[in-house]
């Protein structure tokens, strides 16, 4: 069974109201969003600005209420869920957001921030909370003693490992990751993927991953649910997808980021326009506007969500018609031969420097 | 490229004193130069003094506060030199830069057909009907939709790639000689990112402008620059062609960058990491300053600081282990 089952989510938002409070626009931020999740395993929802992929994040741990639609969680119907059993999941299902300088309390150590889940779910006794904030800690790769600290004493590397942590005081079994690597320098964000993808192995945590990065998708996710504007266009395997993705706007995202390789040869789908409105989604299917692939039936008829035998869904009325996508993937090889060898060197001497994991443990030398 | 360079940069030093007496080196011995025509990306992480450099170059930092020596050779005029009077005359005008933030760099309360027809009226002259066209022309240049109807509209009321597009619009409106880009498409999504860099690339095959492309994206660097300077803790540690960074890179941040970020076109199991911290740049190490965090350190890498010299023709590095080949071959 799977640990998260979410079927036809909806969320509107009320955009203007008119004199008496009567709703005049709404803004149709997740409309029949459904996947599942199984444990242990990495959904990430892809999709660009206002495609609706926070929103679901928020819904599924019911920070905020759907409009219609279900969200299981091992098996309890979350919707059903009152104020106490509400707080019980909250264990089990945690958050990190994207902006590690604001998602954490400037007034609190580092300790007060970890000791407070503790002492929240009451799950481990008084005498016994220093102790646990040090195995936190460790866990993420900090020092321990870092734990006297305030969040202004630390990069936004360490701030994310921080939240992490927190995160894992409750040993949940599902965290949502929001953007968690989208506002940090390149060598800091292999450092969070790496952690994240250690830590689901140690502790077998299913993670949805929120990024509009498909580069950083592909190297963490299982599965892929990409989304444009409230909907879900695609979903595969991620091994699927990157190989060969069917809808037109997987394919334009895929082939709009740039390559490390100065030489690629591929061609790019330039999308043109603007993204439409979620306040005003286009009538049919959602992409039509930008869709270079349009066809008089897209512009009225929504097309529906289809699987085929692999459990690869595309919602696209010309999935059997359209071109292969061989032109738009990258081909493969951008190492250099040269390249590979520098880069194996450079990780096998640095592990073997640090202990892997705990070799960023030092806080910023500029902060005294 | 031509032998005289649009712009040279010598032995450039930038130190902020703080109010607390700290001095921060920011920017140390930074040379440059790029060619017309030619697009030099400046690479690095947060801090590494990349926008600082090009805010020197534009002459927009605090004169109270910053310390500059070395030269901003352009055009005939050295940049740091120049009364503010000629820099103004130039700038907008032979030079422009684009920001990262179109929501904050437009005036919100004037129309975008404004904003634009005053660089023109500034730098060109003439009637504000003809530089009303102009505006609108360019405009359209960025591919802007109905650009007669959308130049009288102000800019809360575009989308973040439209403004960015603007912003653009703006930077050429005298054809600049010299486009500076701190990371123009960092704020915006990918498909829209994509739009922006075609444009670019576009713009310049047909205005043959010089352009300083600064950002974090090495993907970005790829595709539309020529030549490459990564920057660390102030200094350029390598320079090379575009090709030759990316395959056979010769500094080891350059390689740790590389090896650290997740690629459509590669699988790693484990991405790289560079361990460490940058260091305080109040008090910058005595030898290089990669030395802390380098898996290749050796002892000499921490007493003297190590030159950047030429490893092949056009290829410098800031590492005495330079060819890094020999150590893994």
């Amino acid at each position: 069974m799977a640990l998260l089952e979410v079927n036809a989510l909806v969320k509107h938002f009320v955009a203007r109201r008119s004199l008496l409070g009567r709703a005049l626009a709404h803004v149709k931020a997740v409309d029949g969003v459904s996947f599942s999740l199984e444990a242990g395993k990495t959904l990430a929802l892809v999709g660009e600005s206002g495609c609706g992929k926070s929103t679901v994040s928020r819904l599924v741990l019911r920070l905020i209420e759907p409009d219609a639609g279900t969200i299981r969680f091992d098996g309890r119907d979350l919707l059903a869920l009152d104020a106490g059993a509400l707080r019980a999941f909250r264990r089990e299902a945690q958050i990190i957001f994207q902006d590690p300088y604001a998602s954490l309390n400037p007034r609190m150590t580092v300790g007060q921030i970890l000791t407070e889940p503790l002492a929240l779910h009451d799950l481990v006794p008084p005498a016994r909370r220093a102790e646990r904030v040090a195995e936190l800690l460790r866990l993420v790769g900090l020092e321990p003693r870092l734990a006297r600290r305030y969040p202004h004493e630390f990069s936004g590397g360490q701030r994310q490992r921080i939240a992490i942590a927190r995160a894992l005081a409750v040993e949940p079994k599902l965290i949502i990751c929001d953007e968690p690597v989208s506002a940090l320098d390149v060598s800091i964000r292999s450092q969070i993927l790496n952690l994240l993808r250690e830590l689901q192995d140690r502790l077998g945590l299913a993670y949805i991953f929120v990024s509009h990065d498909l580069a950083v998708v592909k190297h963490i996710a299982d599965h892929v649910a990409v989304m444009n504007l409230g909907q879900i266009v695609e979903t595969a395997e991620a091994d699927a997808l990157f190989a060969a993705p069917r809808h037109p706007y997987s394919r334009a995202l895929l082939s709009a980021i740039p390559l490390p390789q100065p030489k690629a040869k591929r061609t790019t789908v330039l999308l043109e326009g603007e993204i439409p409105s979620a306040l005003n989604p286009p009538a049919g299917c959602r992409f039509h506007t930008r869709c270079p692939f349009v066809i008089e039936r897209c512009r009225s008829e929504p097309p529906a969500l289809l699987a085929d035998g692999t459990g690869h869904a595309t919602a696209c009325h010309r999935t059997a018609e359209l071109p292969s996508a061989a032109a738009i993937l990258p081909t493969a090889g951008g190492f250099s031969p040269a390249l590979a060898k520098l880069v194996a060197a450079f990780s096998q001497k640095a592990e073997g420097t640090s202990l892997a994991g705990v070799g960023i443990q030092c806080a910023a030398s500029a902060t005294k | 490229m031509s032998a005289s360079p649009l712009i040279e940069i010598k032995d450039l030093r930038i130190r902020f004193h703080g109010d607390d007496g700290r001095i921060t080196h920011a920017v140390d011995s930074v040379d440059l130069s790029v060619a017309n025509g030619a697009t030099l990306g400046l690479v690095g992480e947060s801090g590494c003094g990349k926008s600082v450099t090009s805010l020197a170059i534009m002459g927009l930092l605090p004169k109270q506060s910053a310390e500059i020596s070395g030269a901003i050779r352009f055009d005939g005029f050295d940049l740091l030199t120049t009364p503010d009077q000629t820099l103004r005359d130039l700038r907008g005008n032979r030079l422009a830069m684009i920001f990262q933030e179109p929501m904050t760099s437009l005036n919100p309360s004037f129309t975008i057909g404004d904003q634009i027809i005053e660089t023109i009226l500034r730098h060109r002259g003439g009637s504000r009907r003809s530089a009303r066209e102009r505006a609108i022309e360019l405009l359209r240049r960025v591919h802007i939709p109905s650009p007669e109807r959308r130049i009288d509209d102000y800019p809360h009321k575009l989308s973040g790639g439209m403004r960015q597009r603007v912003m653009i619009a703006m930077a050429l409106a005298c054809d600049p000689r010299l486009l500076i880009a701190d990371e123009p498409t960092t704020a915006l999504d990918v498909t829209l990112q994509a739009q922006i860099l075609e444009l670019m690339r576009e713009l310049k095959a047909a205005s043959g402008a010089a352009i300083i492309l600064i950002t974090h994206d090495l993907g970005v660097v790829a595709e539309v620059c020529d030549e490459v300077a990564v920057m660390y803790a102030g200094e350029i540690v390598e320079r090379a062609p575009v090709d030759e960074l990316f395959s056979a890179p010769q500094h080891p941040y350059t390689v740790g960058l590389l090896g650290s970020i997740p690629r459509l076109d590669h699988r790693a199991e484990q991405l790289a990491t560079i361990e460490g911290m940058v260091p305080n740049m109040a008090q910058p190490p005595a030898g290089c300053r990669f030395a802390a965090r380098c898996p290749f350190v050796l002892d000499a890498c921490t007493r003297l600081p190590p030159p950047l010299v030429e490893v092949s023709v056009g290829h410098l590095s800031r590492c005495i282990r330079a060819p890094l080949e020999l150590l893994v071959s």
